[in-house]
This record gives structure tokens, sequence and C-alpha cells, in this order.
């Protein structure tokens, strides 16, 4: 009778152990990623589709919504300008200094979002040093739309450059040399060589600076000083939903939450699918 | 005969330098200065009252602590997890690959408010936990759990490219010299991935001491028990003591930075190691 | 074809040095190739060569010296004003960009017409045995292939020097060998003067009308590959050249040293003749 012997490499785990670690795996997915998920929509559409549909549909939320798709049209241009910028002085020039500006730049992750949210209090709140002559002319920062995209764009800083830098570094700069001696200007090698060829790190880094710009709760909590209907982002009425006691409001903000992470990781998947099937 | 200063090739650097540092000194110096400005205003004696009474030390505990164990639990959660996705072939392989980002693009209330939902008493997991005597919100371990979630993913990533890229050509030696898998595991493939491990869970740690959205709900914030320090500087602020609420801060600041520096010197020392010298051209 | 008058290019006392490094670059070079000639810059690595084709790009800067293309002294002006079209050893395509787009780019940086792109593409491709691949992705083509568009590409502007890096450095043995023959038909076709780095002696004393020997950043000798071979100025030299001149020194050198001359009649096994090249069938890695 043939016998077929298995055929597996000196670098293969044994079945047995696949399996198990496999399994492991899964099961601490289910509960820590899944199970959370699946409870706060079974909280959301308890009460039913139409329920659900009401609190989506509440007024309040709707100016949260707008609340922070402005804060998003607001900061997230000034960090791909400074993503780009960054990348392009960092990755293709050398220069003293330079690690400790890859330093500076990550500083922001470091920083708890409540003192991201203190500083700008302190920097321009009416006990600041500035307060006064903001005061006089009417200028409100804090508790203000000002202060939140001021905020979120500390709190966002980092993402696309940290996205940027690798991509434009890996990509060495002989392909910029041949569009410089081609006749291209710096700014046609950037815009027509350097950017298209590092597009999916750029995509990448904007889709996670938006989805933590969206999020962003604690920064802007500090911030906004809580004021219902018209400082409230949606994280943030979410928190005041929960608090009130309207869990099934919150649950729903939470639903509307939930499709722009699935959009981010969407997002993110299909640029690096594109990338590695090129 | 000309005269021949460093001149670079190509373009764009001096605008390129001028707007990547203004950002950052608006964006980043600026504001963290305000936070350490605002703490020098205090005498010395009046900072350490502040900054250290014991609701501020029983503060500082359990961020500090419950970061250092959630961290500690990412390390082996994420090398699983980083093992699963890079080594082995599964269905579904790819969507857990997208998904394990989940609570990076998640906002942090969403999550909060979801492993609230499941831990607390009355939750899917929190019922029969709290039955067998092990509640998870409203204590230190919800804390800790809440953070382990925040940080999987970075140390998850933070492996997976050096489990993959590295080793495998080691792991053949080391088996044709007669290793088995746990061997080669053990001697091989850990060694070659610590540093990774390290500078993974310095990334968690440092995330998880700052969070605040997504413990705040499961914490339940009672003072001296299961009050994270950012909640305190959000109390001194509430209460008109932007002093205090600094002093903290400046705490938690130093703490965080001095934690990555000691990631970027890791991360540099690692790619130092890795021979990525350059060399002139002949 | 039109194509503006090729220009001289002259190395006026050149150095470059390299103090982090501890090295001697380039040291007091100098030498001239006059207009519609073929020049190769033969050494073994780390004697200067490419260091000097890049300084004569301008994609770097000499300590010293200057350049001159034709009666213009180019020192100080930028690479993309030059006037000059480089091929590079790994040939720095654009990954993102289609055959047709990669030859393109130069004309559309400089914003001329579709009608004169689409002109002046379709006639580089034809001239490079690439009809059919216009709308081919770069990565999809084999070394050889990529090396043509990298040509093509550098010649689309006209430009008055072509300057070329170690073109075959990356191929195999065999298309180094129908490359170079197609490579010195296609100078003699055009006239553009060109420079030429390569580390093989074989290929310098096979295409060039002049070669300039560098070692350790110092010009060795300049000569046509007759002089080089009979009359070498150093010990170094006549070792450089000494295996290939016990292989091949029955064969006589065809007289190149003028550079306006049309090549001879079909007869000559160096004749440009189309469709002499097979396609390669090896696929890109």
């Amino acid at each position: 009778m043939p016998h077929r012997p298995p055929h597996t490499l000196p670098t293969a785990d044994p079945l047995a152990v696949r399996a198990t670690l496999i399994a492991f795996a899964i099961a601490a997915f289910v509960v820590l990623f899944a199970l959370p998920v699946a409870i706060v929509l079974a909280g959301a559409f308890r009460l039913g589709l139409a329920h659900w549909a009401h609190a989506v549909a509440d007024p309040a939320t709707g100016a949260a919504l707008r609340l922070t798709l402005t804060v998003l049209a607001a900061a997230i241009p000034v960090n791909v300008v400074f993503g780009v910028a960054a990348a392009w002085a960092i990755a293709k020039f050398d220069f003293p200094g330079r690690a400790a500006f890859l330093t500076l730049i990550d500083l922001p992750f470091a920083v708890s979002p409540v003192i991201a949210g203190l500083v700008f209090v302190l920097l321009l709140g009416a006990r600041s040093p500035l307060g006064p002559w903001l005061v006089r002319h009417h200028v409100q920062i804090v508790f203000a739309t000002p202060g939140i995209v001021l905020a979120t764009t500390f709190v966002t800083f980092p993402f696309v450059a940290r996205e940027l830098i690798p991509a434009f570094e890996s990509m060495g700069t002989s392909t910029e040399e041949a569009a410089l001696v081609s006749g291209a200007t710096g700014w046609q090698t950037l815009t027509r060589v350097t950017l298209p060829t590092t597009r999916a790190a750029l995509i990448s880094g904007i889709a996670l600076a938006t989805a933590r710009a969206a999020g962003e709760f604690g920064a802007v909590a500090v911030v906004s000083g809580h004021i219902g209907g018209r400082t409230n982002t949606l994280p943030l009425a979410l928190a005041s939903s929960y608090e009130s006691g309207d869990t099934s409001a919150a649950f729903a903000i939470t639903t509307v939450l939930l499709v722009f992470a699935v959009v981010t990781l969407a997002v993110r998947w299909t640029v690096d699918h594109h990338s590695r099937r090129r | 005969m000309t005269s021949r200063a460093r001149r670079r090739i190509l373009p764009g650097f001096p605008l390129a330098i001028a707007i990547t540092a203004a950002s950052i000194l608006l964006f980043v110096i600026v504001p963290l200065s305000t936070v350490l400005a605002t703490t020098a205003q205090l005498s010395p004696s009046h900072f350490f009252a502040v900054a250290f009474d014991p609701r501020a030390r029983a503060a500082y505990s359990l961020s500090f602590g419950a970061s250092f164990v959630a961290a500690g639990l990412n390390v082996p959660l994420g090398l699983l997890f980083a093992w699963v996705l890079t080594r082995y072939e599964f269905p579904g392989r790819h969507i857990l690959d997208a998904l394990i980002d989940l609570p990076v693009v998640l906002p942090t209330v969403a999550l909060g408010l979801a492993l609230t939902s499941l831990y607390a008493t009355t939750g899917w997991l929190g019922a029969p936990l709290a039955a067998i005597g092990a509640p998870i919100a409203f204590t230190p371990a919800g804390v800790t759990l809440a953070l382990t979630v925040i940080g999987l993913p970075f140390v998850v990533r933070t492996i997976a490219p050096v489990l993959s890229a590295t080793a495998i050509d080691a792991e053949e030696a080391s088996a044709v010299l007669g290793a088995t898998r746990w061997q080669t595991f053990r001697h091989v493939t850990l060694p070659a991935i610590a540093p990774a491990l390290v500078t993974g869970a310095a990334l968690a740690f440092a995330r998880a001491l700052g969070e605040y959205g997504s413990v705040v709900f499961i914490a339940g914030n009672m003072p001296f028990r299961t009050e994270i320090a950012p909640l305190l500087i959000m109390t001194h602020i509430e209460e008109f003591d932007d002093a205090g609420a600094a002093a903290i801060a400046a705490v938690l600041l130093v703490s965080s930075f001095g934690l990555l520096l000691l990631v970027n010197r890791l991360q540099r020392q690692t790619a130092a190691r890795a021979g990525l010298t350059l060399q002139p051209a002949g | 074809m039109t194509s503006k008058p090729t220009r001289s290019v002259t190395v006026q006392g050149v150095t470059k040095l390299f103090p982090r490094a501890g090295v001697v670059g380039l040291a007091d070079v100098s030498l001239h190739v006059p207009a519609g000639a073929l020049l190769a810059l033969v050494g073994p690595s780390g004697s200067g060569k490419t260091t000097l084709l890049r300084i004569i790009a301008g994609l770097d800067y000499p300590d010293t010296g200057a350049i001159r293309v034709g009666p213009e002294d180019v020192t100080n002006t930028p690479a993309r004003l030059r006037g000059l079209g480089v091929v590079f050893q790994h040939y720095a395509l654009f990954q993102h960009l289609t055959v047709f787009e990669n030859i393109a780019f130069p004309l559309r940086v400089r914003h001329r017409s579709r009608a004169e792109i689409t002109a002046r593409v379709t006639e580089l491709l034809a001239l490079m045995q690439l009809d059919g691949f216009a709308a081919r992705r770069v990565t999809q083509l084999s070394g050889g292939q990529a090396q043509r568009v990298a040509l093509a590409r550098a010649l689309a502007p006209h430009p008055s020097v072509l300057l070329l890096d170690e073109p075959f450095g990356a191929l195999d043995t065999e298309v180094r060998h129908e490359l170079r023959a197609w490579l010195r038909a296609l100078h003699d076709d055009l006239h553009v003067t060109t420079i030429l780095v390569t580390h093989d002696q074989d290929e310098a004393l096979d295409l060039a009308d002049h070669v300039a020997v560098l070692r350790d950043g110092r010009l060795e000798q300049l000569g046509t590959p007759a002089e080089l071979t009979t009359h070498p100025a150093t010990p170094f030299v006549e070792q450089f050249f000494r295996t290939h001149r016990t292989r091949s020194h029955s064969i006589p050198w065809p007289d190149r040293t003028s550079s306006a001359q049309s090549p001879p009649p079909s007869s000559s096994p160096l004749a440009f003749t189309r469709n002499k090249i097979p396609r390669s069938p090896r696929q890109s890695p």
C-alpha cells in the first residue's frame, strides 16, 4: 500500500501547534474585539431599527456630525501639508539634527489627549497671557470650534508624516534624480514622481489621521467645555448621552462612529492590497 | 576656479525644512512648553505638594501599574497574533489582519462604551465573571483590560515585520542542525525578535499611560481606587486649578518623553545592528 | 529625424573629495570629448568614473574645477537646465507610469503639446524596437527592454550630450553583447556626444572612439582604443587591457576617430539593421 509521507518543511510548526495557536488567536480576538462590537450593535438595535434611526437623526447628533466634519476639513489638510514637507526634508536630505526632528514629530503620540487639551486652555484660554487680548477682540478660541481644531491638529500631527517618511526613504533618490535630469522642477518631481510612487502610504496616513481626528475625545472634552449642541463633536455627544442615562442614543452614535472606523480599515486594506498586487 | 559649497541636488529643501520647523515649533514645542512654563510658576514645595499628594499618588500607581501590566500582557498576546498572521495560512487571515487595527481607528469612547457594556455586572461577560467573584467593571482589572485592548495593535504591528523578515534563514539552519521547533523558537527566533518585543511593549506602555476615552467609562473613576491620572488632570481643570493640572501633566509628560526617547534609541540600535550603513559612491 | 546640434564636453581640473569617508573621489581630472564622439570612462571600482559622470550630469558638485558643454560653462547650472540625457545603471524608470509616459516625461515637464509628445514618443519607440510596448507597465519589462526605455526617455528632449552610467551592468552577458553592438550603431546614426561609464574593458574598446582610464581618482590615459592597447602610457593601463590584447590582437580596429562620418555600408558587422535584436524571452524579475 503506497504511503505518502507528510510533506512538512523543517520550519513549519506541527499541525497540533498551529491549530492551537490559531484557535487561541481567534478566541482572543473574539473576546477582546468582536464581542465588544457585537454588544454595541445589539444595544443600538435592541429597541428596533426605527428607534435607532430616530436617535441617529436627532438634531443634536446632526450638529455633532457637522462639527466633526468641520474639524476634519480644517485639521487634515494642515497635517497633510506638514507631513509632505517633513517627509521631503527628512527623507531626501541629510542634515544635522535630523534625528531630533524625528523625535519631535513623534512627541504628540506620547502625550495624553487630556494634556493636549490642557495646553491649549493654558495657551489661549481666558486665564492665559493672551487671554485679555483675545477677550478684548472678541476672539473665542477655547470653548469654541477654533480650539477644537487646534487641539485635534495637535493630536493627529504625526500621522501623515510617520507614514510618508519611511515610504519616501525606501524609494531612494535615483528616481528623483532621473526626473531632475529629465528637466523637471522640484515641484514637478514631488507631484509627478515622488507622491504618486508613495501614494499608498499617503492614503494610509490620511485615513489614520482622519479616524483619530473624528474619534478624538479627551483633548476635545477639555477644550470644548462640553456645551451641548454647540461644541459637541460626535464622541462628546456619545459621552453626554451615556452620562445622562440615554444609553440607546449612546449606542446609536457609537454605530455611526463604527462606520467611520470600518471605512478607514477598508480604505487601508484596499490600498495595501493594491500595492501588494503590484 | 570655482569655489564649492555643500550644494544640494534635489531642490526644495529650504522651503520644506522651514514648513517642518515652523509646524513643529507651533504645534509641538510651544504647546508643550506651556505646560512646563506653567509648572515652573509654582514654587518647588507647592509643586511637590500638588503633584505628589495622596490622591495624585494613587492615580499614578493605578496609571503606571495598569499600563505596565497591560503592556506585559500585550507581549505574549501580540506575539501570538503576529505569529499566527505572518506564519500561518487559514481562512479569514486577511480579515483578522485588517481588524487588528480596530482599536486604533475606533474612537476611544466607542471602545470604552463597548467594553463597559460587555463587562458590567449585567453584561454578557461581566455577569458570569461577577458571579464567580471576579468583577471587571469599576475595578483596576477593568482599567487594565481596556489598556490591553488599546495597546495590542501597536505590539502586533511592531513585531510582525520583524517576524516575517528575519529569522526564516536562521530557523532553517537551526532545524538542519537538529533543533526541534520549540528549541529553535526559544534559542533562535525569540532572541532575534526580542528588541522588537521591547519596543512594542514600550510603545504600548506610553500609549496606555495617557489613555483617557476608553478607560473613563469602565473605570468608574472613584478617587484613590479607580481614578487614572489623566482623569485627575481633567478634574483639576474643571475646578479651575490650572496650575495643579499642569503639575500632574508635567509628571506624565516627563515619563512619556523618557519612554519615547528610549524607544527611539532602541529602534536606532536595532537598525544599526542590522547593518544599515551607507557607503559613498565610487 | 531632427535633433539639436550635439556639443562637446570639457572637464577642467575637477577635484572631488569625500572627507567623511576619507576618500579622494577625483583628483584634478581634465579631459575633452569632441562633439559627436563616444568616450568610454573605464577603471576599477572606486576609480571615480561614476563620480565624474554624476558631476557632468549635475547630480553632484566638484570641489574645484569646471565643466563645459560646448562653449558654455555649466558648473553652476542645475541638472535640469543642462540639456543632457542620463541613463542610470538600474534604469530609474518611473514605476507608476507606462512605457509611453516614462518616455514622454521630459516633454511633459516642458509643457510640449500633445501632438508633439505623441509624435516624438512613437518615433523613439520605433527606434528602440519597442513598438507595441507603449501601454506596457514598466514593471513587466525585461532588463534589456527597460534599459531601452530608459535610453528613449533620455533622448526624448533632444539632449546635446548623452551620459550612460554602466548601462549594461545589470544585464546578462548575451544581452550585453547584443545591446552593445546596437548602441554603437545607434550612436553612428544619431551622432550625439556620448560618455559611457563601464568597468568592462572589452566594452570600452569595442564601443568607443576615445577611452579615458581612471584610477583612484586620477586620469591615467586618454586616447583611442588603438593607442591604449599598442601604446599604454603607464603599467596600470597596460595591465588593464592585457587580457583584451592577448585575446583579440589580430582584429584590426576600424578607424572611428572622426566624429561626423556616416557608417560604412551594410557589410560591416556593426551596421544598424532593424529587427536584428530579438525580443528578450525573459520576463523581468
